[in-house]
């Protein structure tokens, strides 16, 4: 594996030739281990009870924003909107609130989104492996969890309060899920907290840990950089475009067979041209706030972050297939979950 | 007919493969992954005259017409559904059964991998699986590292052939197990289909000079610049093999062996 030192010299290079080379390579390897396809998937948040505070984000608990949770019947709402676009794979999304977003409201979801999506996953506060297998029996697929910055010190200063701010029981959480059987595990580092070549080099390790120790598990990786949120910046992102890409382009070539998503925070322009890059997984049409699909009109709403590509998905599909990538709705067919 | 079902000379005629009562022409069996679109795929499958394709029921929308696969394989074509994504051997008997519920068919491709860095099948999962799913009246077709006592228990377990990696899935980098797949063809009677790994036609071609009954590439063709050219040059390719694995090749030699001994006059 690479050192961090390694990882800084290429952050460093501006050489647009060995830029270029790196990009030639993640495109031939990502292409060579999953063709020109790319997997669509969306976000459906849930609610935006939180407890804990974290100073880069929209849901925090300091934040003076009208907090709701979706009942049932808003669930199968804001879904078959979702489902009737197109998506197939789910990600349900909260804020991190133990009381507010139990076990029993997270399974009421998962089983209203069963009636919807052929895939569901997660992103939600860390659980105990008991808890996510009881998830994954009822028919979760995949967990995204991302230890936000591998830098102890400055997670500290960005997790003041609540539960998230325990470093330790968050980097536990991709083993407790893979233990607990999960299929699909999604981890990432938000760029713009922390030195982005430490927080790579400990992201790699992280995920190599992870392969060695559950080789059976697919996982996958994102690369959010922070936004603003309605306008207003929380923290300053300086991971420029050229640097971006190359964490992209780096990434594929360490990891060939690992998924790489790419959300719509980025813009249509850079999400374009990232799909030749290594991009294999993209989320499209998405909403960040709660009921923002079809109960809240845009005033009302208040988004995790603002989005940059505002496409529908059935623009992403058609330039997708204009780009000659065939678009993958659906990457699993639900069987009966259970821990062998 | 395809040449080697043509008669030759009265002592090179092929046989057409037989599988489960179902009798095959064309040893080119093309896996549907990866493609950028469906058309090409359609095309591939034309232009091979495979009679063939395995898909993964997790890629199949079942849901959604336009997109749905099924639609661009030809009815003559026979489905193999293979059962990518599961990690034991239960989980391969639940995509199994759903692809028969579904109307995909009992032919079933045995996938299981439990490492998605390397995608190396599991033997003892895959010989468990197919002694539940040939129990459950499917016909399996097990996906497996060349292991010559894995495969005597994939025979006692009622496998209908046996699918010998080449090397590792979208390698590209042929028939690194060749000593290994070599000794399967030698001592499994059931027919040998050499899957994962098969970069070109001429890896293809070895395999077949070598008595391999089938050949299956995916990767390869759904990557190409032009994918059913290749895909048909797969097909004359493994045909051309077949071809030379009947005519007997004479064995490879370490030194020169002239063709005029120069002792033969010893004998006249």
């Amino acid at each position: 594996m690479m050192t961090s030192k390694e990882i800084q010299d290429i952050l460093n290079n501006h050489d647009p030739k060995f830029i270029e080379d790196l990009a030639q390579k993640s495109r031939l390897l990502t292409q060579q281990y999953f063709g020109r396809t790319i997997t669509l998937y969306a976000p459906l948040y849930l609610s935006n009870f939180c407890s804990s505070y974290c100073t880069y984000c929209g849901f925090h608990s300091h934040h003076r924003i009208e907090r709701f949770k979706l009942t049932g019947e808003e669930m199968r709402k804001e879904m078959k909107f979702v489902a009737d676009q197109g998506i197939e794979n789910i990600l349900l999304l909260t804020g991190e609130s133990y009381k507010i977003t139990p076990l029993s409201y997270l399974k009421e979801a998962v089983g209203i989104a069963k009636n919807y999506f052929p895939n569901i996953a997660l992103e939600v506060h860390p659980m105990e492996e008991d808890e996510y297998r009881e998830l994954f029996e009822y028919g979760v697929d995949g967990i995204t969890v991302y230890q936000e910055t591998y830098d102890r010190g400055r997670y500290k200063e960005v997790h003041i309060s609540g539960i998230k701010s325990d470093y330790d029981f968050r980097y536990g959480t991709p083993e407790r899920a893979a233990q607990a059987g999960i299929r699909t595990i999604s981890m990432g580092i938000l760029l713009g907290l922390a030195d982005p070549a430490q927080d790579l080099f400990s992201l790699y390790e992280h995920l190599r840990f992870m392969e060695k120790n559950y080789p059976g598990v697919e996982y996958s990786v994102s690369f959010p950089r922070l936004k603003s949120i309605k306008g207003k910046d929380f923290a300053i992102c300086d991971i420029n475009d050229i640097d971006f890409i190359k964490i992209i382009c780096l990434t594929r070539t360490l990891f060939p067979r690992v998924g790489i998503n790419l959300s719509t925070r980025e813009s249509a322009k850079l999400r374009d041209h990232a799909l030749e890059l290594g991009i294999t997984r993209m989320s499209a049409g998405s909403n960040t706030s709660v009921g923002g699909y079809t109960l809240k009109n845009a005033e009302e709403q208040n988004p995790q972050f603002d989005i940059a590509d505002h496409r529908s998905v059935k623009e992403v599909i058609q330039i997708l297939k204009a780009r000659n990538f065939d678009p993958v709705f659906t990457d699993w067919r639900r069987i009966e979950n259970k821990v062998n | 007919m395809s040449i080697t079902q043509t008669k030759i000379s009265d002592t090179i005629q092929d046989t057409p493969l037989n599988i489960a009562g179902k009798s095959f022409t064309n040893r080119f069996l093309l896996g549907t992954g990866k493609f950028k679109n469906k058309t090409e795929l359609a095309e591939s499958i034309v232009a091979s005259q495979t009679q063939i394709v395995t898909v993964a029921l997790r890629r199949i929308d079942l849901e959604r017409h336009e997109e749905n696969i099924l639609e661009y394989i030809p009815k003559d074509v026979t489905l193999l559904i293979n059962t990518s994504g599961a990690r034991n051997a239960q989980e391969a008997l639940r995509i199994a059964r759903l692809a028969r519920e579904s109307g995909c068919g009992n032919w079933i491709k045995i996938e299981v991998i439990n490492d998605s860095k390397y995608l190396l099948p599991d033997n003892n999962e895959t010989i468990k699986a197919t002694a539940m799913l040939v129990a459950d009246g499917f016909v399996v077709f097990p996906y497996m590292y060349p292991d010559l006592y894995a495969a005597r228990e994939l025979v006692k377990a009622g496998a209908a052939t046996v699918m010998p990696l080449g090397s590792l899935i979208g390698s590209n980098k042929g028939l690194k197990a060749k000593e290994f797949i070599k000794i399967l063809i030698e001592e499994i009677d059931l027919p040998i289909i050499v899957d994962a790994g098969i970069g070109t036609p001429s890896q293809a071609a070895e395999a077949m000079e070598m008595g391999a009954d089938a050949v299956l590439a995916n990767t390869a063709v759904a990557t190409a610049g032009h994918p059913a050219g290749l895909a048909k040059a797969f097909s004359l390719a493994i045909e051309a093999g077949r071809l030379a694995f009947l005519s007997k090749l004479p064995p490879q030699k370490d030194i020169a062996d002239a063709s005029s001994p120069l002792t033969g006059f010893l004998y006249e």
